[in-house]
């Protein structure tokens, strides 16, 4: 569908459907636990027993060795107990493969939906003589050109050097409605693996093979080159510190039992460790990770690395670019200009004409606008008629109808054409042109023939709701600032009206840099959006960049995120899923230390009790036995895992508000919640384990 | 009711001196205060020192080292010679070499654990030449460390937290040194002694009997060593003895004395870091410990002494008196006792072998949380801000941004850093107990048997490592087994905390500050103090709970209650 907002091509941001982000994910949206995944997962949850990739969890490689020692003290004593204890220790170790298998699960399905999208189809490489020949995309190399025309799939990415045409990309953003590609500024890149519906177009290929946009996507949602990010490992290593504390503050206990004169086991001891390092945090910890990357994918967000999407959390800073973001990418009619003579009704009955077939937002607008101000219905048109589609090159559309040939466009196309038609232009339509383009708006100029009728106004209107976007974003302490090229008074008006913190006028790719310097300099994290080439630096200054997919490939490698809707408003949501990530972590966090006090409660006792009979004094929980205490809480400590995967892979629910507030709410449900809950919990399980006369 | 106003006075003339003595020491540490510069220099010119010149962490930290090598040797020295040296009119002859060796790691690092008796082993000039000079310079020491780690927070983009020297030097005269020299003129005038003649001969013509009774310069060391909170009696019965400890006054004051630096050190933070309410939630959270183990030790100590319960004695009206000196009588020597625990001071005006056992665990479990309630000077300040840092990182994830501490932002090194110098302690000590448990030279030490003996062994450790250098009682400590364990637990207390401290200082410094916002996780609310106690609570819980179930716990489920 022809669209018009190539008019306005100097703006930046070009949205899919603002206000609906996340609404269509990447391919297919398929559920977090779909059976398919599960199954898979549950085959890889085996394959992670590799020692080599356990190691890299200091958490659960404890657990797996404690595992190993209980199996061969099982071996050496058999017992109904040490196998249990056993088994127990086996599954917490599977339950946590199993969580980051899952976390893996969608994003490879993904990965292996867009591989299947990677055409092995050749490519018309031209020659230096201008012939064609036939080659496989996979020899394609830089500099490359090649002709795609009407149907063919794009062989690699590549920017267009002639031509313009309309593109399916969905193959990489799940939009199913084409967009338009031409030679030339900032809508010249195509990607690999999209395909050409119209026109035809030259391309000069940008990417080496197996580098491609797609490549990359494969590779990131697949998370196949996954590295620990910064503050992960910042609590990597402190639940490290935690285990290597544990580790001691148990073994020691042999020597303690040993001086009161008793005899302490191997197993329990063992237990007692898994119970009190935090395997439960430690066993979702990459999961989480993973499901806030796979997150943004169902958001229609590419990062590059995890490190970006943490860095969002702490964005304090957010510069978003008026149009598309804070306004309606879609310009809408807001008044009717008419000139030479023609009254203000003639001007709107021909512009309704002109846009009854135009589905574009903009189309619509006018169409509206006419049936508020002069009652004009929409009315069915003559059999004859004929919709001229907006072109890359013409710039405008319009429609023959009657004998009527009315047109409406840009000011320069429009007048090409009466001039060409051998009409006039009136004095009066430059002055209002220049007015309502000054005023930060866009004029539309309506022709009929060779007589210009008068100028449609299209405003920018501020998107609804986005003023209370601000206003919570200002509350988790985040600033919003407007990036405009508009003049500061029109910016200023905007701005106002849309309750930003502040606003950037007349902005050049320069102030934008300048103003992100000073940003970061005050040890502000900064985020933004941008498409154009000359974002690039800024993309690249930027802690968060965010590059819109139409973009420019220079803005796509310059940014650490892609946005495939090319929806810049989704800059918050993706700085709230940055936010949940952390928090997740540390909820978890929280929750799994909480645990240790009700383990401790279960343990102790059942340890020291044939020592000392009055430290069941101790057991509060009033469990049955030593060994059925010792297995609740193995037990326990193992379900927790299972049952804290949804939140792991979901995430803590994110509501905007202080950090007070969050920190309250966090602390009441994972703090204090992790204090109860086990012991809940372990009783429920002796309980069970009782009448099962296990014990 | 007298306890009540006891606690009203100590609230007030402490809440004086953090206001005062707080912003005096900002001066101090920022080097506005000049009034003895006449003193000062030259000694910057002794010991060779650019007063001018900054040190990066690196320097800050082996300075600090080098220094308490030096001091380390030197009381070594006088220890061993002492026979051969002055000042000496009771003829004491060297100290023996094990013996000397714990002492003076001791002393050095602000520990003052004394496995020997002070009257009967140290000359006038190992006791003022080298313990009380130490009670001064390992206190300035202390300081310097948390000053350093201040202006870690405090500065940015910096490579220097300071210089050691000056921060030492400027610590000793301008704080230590003139508080101490008040304070002593009023112990003497309250009646502790404060004379370089030997023991007096006493004829008592009652019973006809004679008695000799070590004297020396006690006064001007009893005040050192709780200013200093170091603890190291001159006589071994420490506090509880009339000539160290005279009056009620002396006894109101000690408690003063020990509280008032680590206290004002929360406003010299928070002043320090441009926001006072940041030192007033670490002094709250410090407050809220203190009240609570207070509150244990006291309530417990009330209750009577639960074996002459079972033994058939009704009533004990005035609460479990074995062990404590009647003229202060349970409440007061609680708040003596849990005061000196919980600062790293160690000194005691009752016996803690004698407390009841949830009152022994209130002693015990004191220190265990790490000594930073509000824990000795500096050193409690810069341990309870390695816990905030840790608070700070699981607080600050919650609410979904990468922590950040005053406007510092807490990743991986700090985590790392911090998590040692919290773990150094916990680890130490049980493992140490468990050598202690397992070998025969450990098994002998403890004069009671089963989990009484374990309490004795588990606490000399854990005030060694938490360089507190209270005694439990009980145990045999003067053996070469315990002096050299003990030692390792003082040497790793003391310096395996502070060089990852300077560590973070150096990394913090470094650091950009990022600007508070509605985001930020604000460290100056009650939020904020409830996450740190807890987080302090929980740590010490988790690493101790298996031990204290063991000893004190147990004593008291044999009695058949827990309160």
């Amino acid at each position: 569908m022809p669209d018009l907002k190539v008019l306005d091509a100097g703006h930046s941001g070009a949205p899919g459907q603002p206000g609906v982000p996340g609404e269509r994910g990447l391919v297919s949206r398929r559920s977090l636990f779909d059976g398919r995944i599960m199954r898979v997962a549950a085959v890889d949850a085996l394959r992670k027993l590799d020692p080599r990739i356990q190691i890299k969890n200091p958490v659960m490689f404890v657990v797996l060795i404690g595992t190993v020692i209980t199996l061969l003290e099982a071996i050496a004593h058999p017992s109904v107990f040490s196998w249990s204890v056993m088994i127990w220790l086996l599954l917490t170790v599977l339950f946590a493969n199993f969580a980051e298998a899952m976390a893996e699960g969608r994003g490879k399905a993904q990965a292996d939906t867009l591989r299947r999208t990677r055409t092995q189809t050749d490519a018309r490489r031209l020659r230096r003589d201008g012939a064609e020949e036939r080659v496989p995309a996979a020899e394609l190399s830089t500099g490359d050109l090649v002709v795609c025309e009407a149907g063919d799939v794009i062989p690699s990415d590549g920017e267009i050097t002639e031509g313009a045409a309309s593109v399916d990309e969905s193959a990489i953003t799940g939009e199913s409605a084409p967009v338009i590609r031409e030679s030339g500024g900032d809508r010249s890149a195509v990607t690999g693996g999209t395909r050409v519906l119209s026109d035809r177009i030259v391309v000069r290929i940008t990417a080496e093979p197996g580098q491609t946009f797609l490549d990359r996507m494969i590779s990131l949602v697949e998370g196949a080159k996954r590295q620990k990010t910064p503050n992960e490992i910042a609590l990597t290593i402190l639940l490290s510190a935690l285990t290597l504390i544990f580790i001691p503050v148990v073994v020691v206990l042999q020597p303690f039992g040993e001086f009161a004169g008793g005899q302490v086991s191997v197993i329990v001891l063992i237990a007692l460790i898994v119970c009190l390092i935090p395997t439960t945090i430690g066993a979702l910890l990459s999961a989480i990770g993973i499901a806030g990357m796979d997150r943004l994918v169902q958001h229609n967000v590419l990062a590059m690395s995890g490190r970006a999407v943490e860095a969002a959390g702490d964005v304090q800073t957010l510069l978003l670019d008026k149009t598309g973001t804070i306004t309606m990418g879609n310009r809408m009619a807001s008044e009717f200009y008419p000139v030479g003579g023609f009254s203000e009704g003639d001007l709107a009955e021909a512009a309704q004409l002109a846009s009854l077939a135009d589905e574009t937002p903009e189309g619509r607008s006018i169409v509206v606008l006419a049936k508020q101000h002069f009652g004009l219905r929409e009315r069915d048109l003559a059999p004859d008629h004929v919709f001229v589609p907006f072109s890359a090159t013409t710039r405008m559309s319009g429609l023959d109808t009657d004998g009527r040939r009315i047109r409406k466009g840009a000011a320069d196309a429009i007048k090409r054409w009466v001039t060409e038609q051998g009409g006039t232009l009136p004095a009066e339509l430059d002055p209002i042109v220049e007015r309502i383009a000054r005023a930060g708006a866009t004029p539309l100029v309506v022709a009929d023939e060779a007589r210009v009728l008068g100028v449609i106004e299209l405003k920018d209107v501020v998107k609804q709701g986005i003023a209370e976007r601000f206003a919570e974003l200002r509350g988790v302490g985040i600033r919003t600032i407007m990036v405009t090229g508009d003049n500061p008074l029109t910016a200023a008006a905007i701005a106002q009206e849309a309750g930003v913190d502040d606003y950037l006028a007349e902005a050049t790719p320069d102030a934008k840099m300048r103003l992100i310097k000073a940003e970061q300099e005050g040890g502000k994290l900064v985020a933004m959006t941008g498409d154009g080439t000359n974002d690039a630096p800024a993309l690249a200054q930027a802690d968060v960049g965010v590059a819109m997919n139409t973009g420019t490939t220079a803005a796509k490698e310059a940014g650490n995120m892609v946005d495939l809707d090319s929806n810049p408003t989704k800059l918050i949501e993706i700085v709230e899923i940055g936010k949940q990530l952390l928090m997740t972590r540390g909820a978890l966090t929280t929750f799994s230390i909480a645990n240790d006090v009700a383990k401790y409660f279960a343990i102790i006792p059942a340890l020291f009790v044939s020592t000392y009979p009055q430290l069941d004094g101790l057991n509060i929980m009033g469990l049955h036995s030593p060994q059925s205490a010792v297995l609740s809480a193995v037990i326990f400590n193992a379900l927790v895992i299972i049952a804290l995967i949804p939140l792991a892979l979901r995430g803590v629910r994110f509501r905007p508000s202080g950090a007070t507030a969050i920190l309250r709410r966090n602390v009441l449900i994972y703090g204090l919640g992790g204090l109860i809950v086990p012991f809940i919990g372990m009783k429920l399980i002796d309980l069970i384990l009782t009448a099962l006369g296990a014990y | 009711m007298a306890f009540v106003w006891t606690i009203v006075a100590l609230v007030v003339v402490l809440a004086l001196c953090w206001r005062f003595l707080g912003a005096y020491m900002v001066a101090v540490y920022e080097g506005r205060v000049r009034w003895l510069a006449k003193v000062e220099r030259p000694i910057y010119r002794v010991i060779g020192a650019d007063p001018k010149a900054e040190q990066t962490w690196k320097r800050y930290a082996s300075s600090v080292i080098v220094f308490s090598a030096i001091a380390l040797l030197i009381s070594y020295g006088v220890f061993r010679l002492q026979e051969h040296l002055p000042f000496n009119p009771q003829h004491m002859p060297g100290v023996e070499s094990h013996t000397a060796w714990n002492t003076a790691v001791s002393f050095v690092t602000n520990t003052n654990w004394q496995s020997y008796a002070g009257e009967t082993t140290m000359s006038y000039l190992s006791q003022m030449g080298a313990l009380a000079v130490q009670n001064f310079l390992s206190a300035a020491v202390g300081m310097a460390v948390a000053v350093a780690l201040i202006r870690g927070f405090a500065r940015k983009g910096s490579k220097t937290i300071g210089n050691f020297w000056v921060d030492l030097v400027r610590g000793t005269i301008y704080v230590l040194l003139p508080i101490a020299f008040v304070a002593a003129i009023v112990f003497i005038w309250q009646g502790a002694l404060q004379t370089m003649s030997g023991p007096a001969e006493v004829h008592n013509a009652l019973n006809g009997a004679s008695q000799t009774l070590p004297r020396g310069p006690i006064a001007s060391q009893e005040v050192i060593k709780q200013l200093g909170t170091n603890g190291g009696g001159f006589f071994n019965a420490n506090g509880a003895g009339p000539f160290e400890n005279p009056t009620g006054l002396t006894n109101f004051l000690s408690i003063v004395l020990i509280l008032c630096i680590p206290v004002a050190l929360t406003y010299t933070f928070g002043k320090m870091v441009f926001n006072l309410r940041q030192g007033l939630a670490i002094l709250a959270v410090m407050t809220v410990l203190f009240g609570g183990w207070l509150a244990m030790a006291g309530v417990a100590e009330q209750q009577g002494n639960p074996a002459l319960a079972a033994a058939g004695v009704t009533s004990q009206p005035s609460g479990n008196m074995e062990g404590k000196e009647t003229r202060f009588g349970t409440l007061s020597s609680s708040l003596y006792d849990v005061t000196s625990t919980q600062t790293s001071t160690g000194s005691v005006d009752s016996a803690a072998d004698s407390y009841t056992p949830i009152g022994g665990m209130a002693l015990l479990t004191g220190m265990m949380l790490g000594e930073v309630s509000p824990g000795g000077v500096g050193t409690g300040l810069y341990s309870m801000l390695l816990f905030a840092v840790i608070t700070v990182f699981i607080g600050g994830l919650m609410v979904g941004r990468t922590p950040e501490y005053l406007g510092k932002k807490i990743q991986a090194r700090e985590v790392k850093l911090a998590a040692l110098g919290v773990l150094v302690m916990p680890i130490t000590v049980l493992v140490l107990t468990a050598i202690a448990v397992s070998v025969h030279a450990g098994k002998i030490g403890p004069l009671n048997a089963g989990p009484h003996g374990f309490s004795e062994i588990l606490y000399a450790y854990t005030s060694q490592t938490n360089n507190n250098g209270s005694g439990f009682g009980g145990l045999s400590a003067n053996t070469p087994f315990y002096n050299i364990t003990g030692t390792i637990g003082l040497l790793l207390g003391r310096f395996a905390i502070i060089v990852p401290v300077l560590a973070l200082a150096g990394s913090l410094a470094e650091k950009n500050v990022v600007p508070t916002s509605q985001g930020t996780f604000r460290t100056d609310k009650p939020m904020f103090v409830g996450l740190l106690t807890g987080v302090v609570l929980i740590i010490g819980a988790l690493t101790f709970f298996p031990a204290v179930a063991l000893g004190p716990i147990v004593e008291q489920l044999s009695h058949g209650m827990f309160f």
